[in-house]
């Protein structure tokens, strides 16, 4: 075999990583309608959350089965690694999805069981949130291999540590939610969540600075990225906090859109440390992007397919939340 | 007692998968009947048309939403109890795969919330197309997990270099030798389902007598689809079957219950496989049938299960079982069809009970069917996970223990049933409703497009 003319593997990366921030910035919105959803000062408020996401929860979980199969194509040591490492917490993410699902589903139809339903789209939608928070603390972890295989136990995926991460996207996913709240709604329940989004910035950015202060001495190797001298990556955290300032700002001026965009902002740069703390080891400790890599010609297929594809896609997407846009009132959803 | 990963990960992998199957088998034959009465509505401008097309409409629904929620789940069962097997095929299956989340999943998921919000909103053509669109997502998506499935029954255009699976050639791979079969008896299958339950749901609404000129068109429609579609599955039933016994003899050695390799096979109507003893008990057969209906020759020689050592067989009686419930319910839905046909003067198939109420009955039969045939061919295909290359032993994820597996199926097993029986007491309730109640339909209260709200009735 003569060697490939150009190496798809980072374009390939690329690819992977724009999945997942979109996944987690769509999901995580409305996994945040889920996690606050009993916090909810009337029952008319709740509607109100349900049906600002309603039409689109289901496309933005589409990402996560593309995250799944596009990982599976083009780096299947991560997904041959990381679904025996975290399986338990896959089965937990994958129940959390389905009851928040069907209670998505059923609670406009339920009249005398409709608390079930609520207690169901809440739950399901935290369990949800801090299971996926804590498969980015495994990440940042490692996992325990050998000849390319996983080796370690059932439940080394939770320590304290990840249960700290899964905390803490929880907390993001509400902040995410809340924002988006405020700028779907109106009167009493965008009061309400407006008065949210503070404790929860504060909640997020202390959370954010403990994982910050213990990753390191969890992993040296961060450690050495981060503090062998300073680099453009410092760039990053900076923004963070300048996002996490303009969220403030924003809600202390009463902006409607500004703070969710703000907060998409603060997530993006928080995710784009977390890859520049273990580039390009993609199976941590053991194994980098190039090792995880599949077939030259398995890359190549699906690429030359998803560039004509993926754009059409994102027309769909784009026009999907054009049709829904503006307030959302409680009685204009389901009857 | 020793909890094993293997065989549990294998009871797992069939409970979910068989959960999963039953909704798009169905919603495949569904969408494209949808599609045919918005065709119909759109070109005759007939208001029943649209009538009878929100009704299914909302059916369609709950159960498509019943299938994105279950296959979630599928998405992850390759890597979480299978990551052996997923390693060494990514370079196949993950393509595949992908192709089918980006060309079907966006498609349905995009163009469903028109079908179902978009009634009133978009032009009817643009309705009709979306409804389009849908049928077209739900055949993509079979025509790729079944090119993923016929790969693993019939590997091709692949070399393996230090036990990874290299594509040398793709067209190869993705059509293999029993491809096209398996995606004809599949899509045959789809539309089996979809006529037998929207027979059955009429028949069910014409016993009611309720808005019974409508469904009088719907039956008479679909039985004359049934009387074309029944028979053409049992021919190309057979030609899968040949096409089996090319790639795949031992399978069907099972299916046939044919211990020893012989001339002039009889088809075996009734027998007790016994795999310890490599024999069967209380036979009953047609002499010689068996290689006629194989090689359409009395005397054809048929392979027999002893070929292989008792390690490289299959699980007979499942096989051996589950091929006869496939066949005898194929058989029956041929015969329902053509009764159809001599009831046809006087209408008779309308107003005879005890016709409606077998039509009611044999709404089950192709979900059964389906399975049934299913475990033909997973079951018959043990131990091998890629037929005659990789057994299930070798694909399974290395460290999965008994403990980890059982939590799982039990957690799975609980959720389903939960939505299995949400799901279920819901549909009953759309169908109840029926078709009288979806004129005033299309206004502005319907915003959102999630499928499950797009029906109507009330949950309790």
């Amino acid at each position: 075999m003569s060697e490939p003319v150009f190496d798809l593997t980072y374009i390939w990366a690329a690819i992977i990583a724009f999945g997942v921030i979109m996944y987690v910035l769509m999901d995580g919105f409305d996994l945040g309608q889920g996690i606050l959803f009993m916090f909810a000062p009337s029952e008319q408020g709740r509607d109100i959350m349900m049906n600002s996401v309603a039409p689109v929860w289901d496309g933005n979980e589409t990402w996560l089965v593309l995250g799944g199969a596009g990982l599976l194509a083009a780096f299947p040591l991560v997904y041959s690694i990381f679904l025996p490492a975290l399986y338990i917490g896959v089965f937990l993410l994958l129940a959390g999805l389905i009851f928040r699902g069907v209670a998505f589903e059923f609670r406009f139809k339920a009249h005398s069981s409709r608390y079930l339903w609520n207690w169901s789209f809440a739950i399901g939608s935290t369990v949800a949130a801090f299971a996926q928070g804590a498969v980015v603390g495994a990440y940042i972890q490692g996992f325990e291999t050998e000849n390319m295989r996983y080796v370690g136990g059932a439940l080394d995926w939770l320590t304290p540590f990840t249960v700290l991460t899964g905390v803490g996207l929880v907390a993001g996913y509400a902040l995410l939610g809340a924002t988006w709240l405020v700028m779907k709604s109106e009167g009493a329940t965008q009061d309400w969540a407006y008065k949210l989004v503070k404790p929860l910035l504060a909640a997020v950015l202390i959370i954010f600075l403990v994982i910050s202060v213990w990753t390191p001495f969890v992993d040296a190797f961060v450690a050495e990225r981060w503090f062998s001298g300073f680099s453009a990556i410092w760039l990053l955290p900076i923004l963070g906090l300048l996002s996490a300032f303009w969220i403030y700002r924003s809600v202390s001026q009463r902006r409607e859109g500004t703070p969710f965009i703000a907060t998409m902002a603060l997530f993006i740069f928080t995710y784009l440390g977390l890859l520049a703390s273990k580039w390009p080891y993609v199976v941590p400790p053991n194994y980098t992007l190039a090792d995880a890599a599949s077939a030259h010609e398995s890359q190549l297929f699906l690429l030359i397919g998803l560039l004509f594809v993926i754009p059409i896609v994102l027309v769909y997407t784009a026009w999907t939340y054009w049709v829904f846009r503006g307030k959302v009132k409680a009685d204009q959803g389901y009857h | 007692m020793e909890l094993d990963p293997l065989f549990l990960s294998r009871i797992q992998f069939a409970f979910v998968v068989s959960f999963h199957a039953i909704f798009p088998v169905f919603t495949i034959g569904l969408a494209s009947y949808i599609a045919l009465i918005y065709g119909l509505a759109f070109k005759t401008n007939n208001p029943k048309w649209e009538r009878l097309g929100a009704f299914w409409t909302q059916v369609f629904a709950v159960v498509f939403g019943m299938g994105v929620v279950s296959g979630i789940v599928m998405s992850f069962q390759f890597g979480t109890n299978w990551s052996n097997f997923s390693l060494a095929t990514a370079n196949f299956l993950g393509p595949v795969l992908s192709y089918e989340v980006v060309t079907a999943f966006f498609l349905e998921a995009a163009f469903l919330g028109v079908l179902l919000f978009g009634r009133g909103k978009v032009p009817n053509g643009v309705h009709f197309f979306a409804a389009l669109m849908v049928s077209i997502g739900t055949f993509i998506s079979s025509f790729w997990i079944l090119s993923a499935n016929s790969w693993m029954q019939t590997p091709a255009g692949v070399e393996i270099r230090d036990g990874i699976y290299h594509v040398v050639d793709w067209s190869a791979a993705i059509f293999n030798e029993s491809f096209w079969y398996r995606f004809a008896h599949m899509g045959l299958a789809s539309f089996l389902t979809g006529g037998f339950v929207v027979a059955g749901v009429s028949a069910w609404f014409l016993i009611q007598k309720r808005d019974t000129e409508l469904h009088r068109k719907a039956l008479s429609m679909t039985l004359w689809l049934l009387l074309f579609l029944t028979p053409l599955q049992v021919f190309i039933g057979d030609l899968h079957g040949l096409n089996t016994l090319e790639h795949q003899p031992t399978k069907v050695a099972a299916m046939e219950g044919n211990w020893e390799t012989q001339k002039g096979a009889p088809l075996l109507l009734f027998a007790i496989p016994d795999q310890e003893q490599q024999t069967n008990h209380f036979e009953v057969g047609i002499p010689k049938m068996a290689s006629f209906i194989l090689t359409h020759d009395w005397d054809g020689e048929i392979p027999g299960v002893k070929e292989q050592p008792p390690e490289l067989q299959p699980n007979v009686p499942i096989v051996f079982w589950s091929f006869r419930i496939m066949v005898a319910m194929g058989l029956l839905m041929v015969l329902v069809a053509v009764i159809g046909l001599f009831l046809r003067r006087n209408k008779a198939y309308m107003h005879k009970r005890w016709y409606l109420q077998t039509l009611r009955l044999m709404t089950l039969s192709p979900f059964i069917a389906v399975l049934a045939g299913w475990f033909v061919t997973e079951v018959g295909r043990a131990p091998y996970l890629i037929y005659g290359q990789m057994t299930h032993a070798e694909g399974v994820t290395p460290s999965l223990t008994g403990g980890m597996a059982l939590f799982t199926l039990i957690g799975y097993f609980l959720v389903y049933a939960f939505v299995f029986a949400a799901g279920a007491y819901y549909l009953t309730r759309v169908i109840r409703t029926g078709t009288e109640g979806t004129e005033q339909h299309d206004d502005e209260k319907h915003r959102p497009k999630r499928p499950l709200s797009a029906a109507e009735a009330s949950f309790d």
